[in-house]
């Protein structure tokens, strides 16, 4: 296997783990904190205004995270730097 | 018509005329014309205000917007919005609009390009300092990156900037994600699915650009906090009821 194909083979498969893990763990804590968060407004209506907007505020924080993973793995698979360097040291010509 | 092929990440890429240095980029073609309308909308609408009964129904759209975000302001705050009002309403009007207006055929959303969100998180990461300092004088604003200990203040600098980095990585990966799927949608089911999609990306756009400037008044609020809180304290020992101090730290 030479290596032009291992740095594909793996970019994509990082891509993938990538993805795999950073959204599986992000959706249990936003699981967690919109129960908890509806659970609240169960019991005070009427403080929803403000549980509502703490709740937005704490699932974007969460959310960022998957947001990170996502565009790692966008990286990985659309611009990722070690594919154009082989496949410039492979040619020898410019991308 | 897509103007943004799969394989292109951001509408950076798209170069629409160049000339020797300069290129237009679809980027900021589309930053221009939702400055033109939202400029051109405004002058339009405000030429012509009225405090009778026989409003248009355009003053009461933008009065209804300019309403909703100063209640919003004003509660994070805890404070008159008046003074937070022209920066983060600008901030969310520019992103809403940028967000809503993707369902236009040919559009790419300049926030789904990491070159505008980041130019929008820095001006957040420049308007922090300048509201806290305006706020609390500038050694009153400085003195709080060394509390409690001044062991803190690296952590300090490095939260700043990693919120700067986070509020624009959010933005542009939401909308990128959006387009991104749509696109793959169209190559695999052509027919109904790509325009649910559509659907479901107007409302995240807009939960986005609220987020955006939610974030960013929480972000400025926490450079006026610990002024609010001496006021709290001096109301405390006149014998009022310090509830404004522990409302702000529940939203915050």
């Amino acid at each position: 296997m030479d290596i032009k194909t291992l740095v594909g083979m793996m970019s994509i498969i990082i891509a993938g783990m990538t993805m795999f893990v950073g959204s599986i763990s992000p959706a249990l804590g936003m699981a967690r904190a919109v129960a908890q968060a509806l659970s609240s407004i169960a019991q005070q209506p009427d403080e929803a205004n403000t549980i509502t907007r703490t709740l937005f505020i704490g699932l974007a924080m969460i959310e960022s995270l998957a947001i990170y993973c996502f565009v790692i793995s966008m990286i990985l698979i659309f611009a990722n730097p070690f594919w154009r360097y082989v496949t410039t040291a492979a040619t020898g010509a410019g991308h | 018509m897509e103007i943004l092929h799969l394989d292109q990440i951001s509408p950076d890429a798209v170069v629409l005329w160049r000339w020797k240095f300069l290129a237009l980029n679809a980027t900021i073609l589309y930053t221009w014309i939702i400055m033109a309308i939202l400029t051109v909308g405004s002058w339009l609408i405000t030429r012509n205000l009225s405090t009778e009964t026989n409003t248009t129904r355009w003053q009461s759209l933008l009065e209804v917007i300019v309403t909703g975000m100063r209640g919003q302001i004003s509660e994070i705050c805890q404070q008159d919005a008046g003074r937070f009002l022209p920066f983060i309403g600008t901030l969310f009007t520019f992103i809403a609009i940028s967000n809503l207006l993707s369902f236009v055929p040919g559009y790419a959303p300049p926030t789904s390009s990491l070159s505008t969100t980041a130019a929008l998180a820095i001006c957040v990461f420049v308007a922090v300092p300048f509201y806290g300092m305006w706020d609390r004088g500038v050694a009153g604003y400085l003195k709080h990156f060394a509390e409690p200990s001044l062991f803190i203040m690296p952590f300090h600098i490095l939260g700043e900037v990693s919120r700067t980095v986070a509020l624009a990585v959010r933005l542009f990966g939401n909308i990128m994600s959006g387009s991104k799927v749509v696109g793959i949608l169209l190559a695999i089911t052509p027919l109904l699915f790509p325009i649910v999609m559509q659907v479901l990306e107007l409302l995240i756009g807009l939960i986005q650009a609220y987020i955006f400037s939610i974030l960013s008044t929480v972000y400025i609020a926490s450079a006026l906090k610990a002024h609010e809180e001496n006021e709290s304290l001096v109301q405390d020992t006149t014998g009022l009821i310090a509830a404004p101090a522990a409302k702000t730290d529940e939203t915050i």
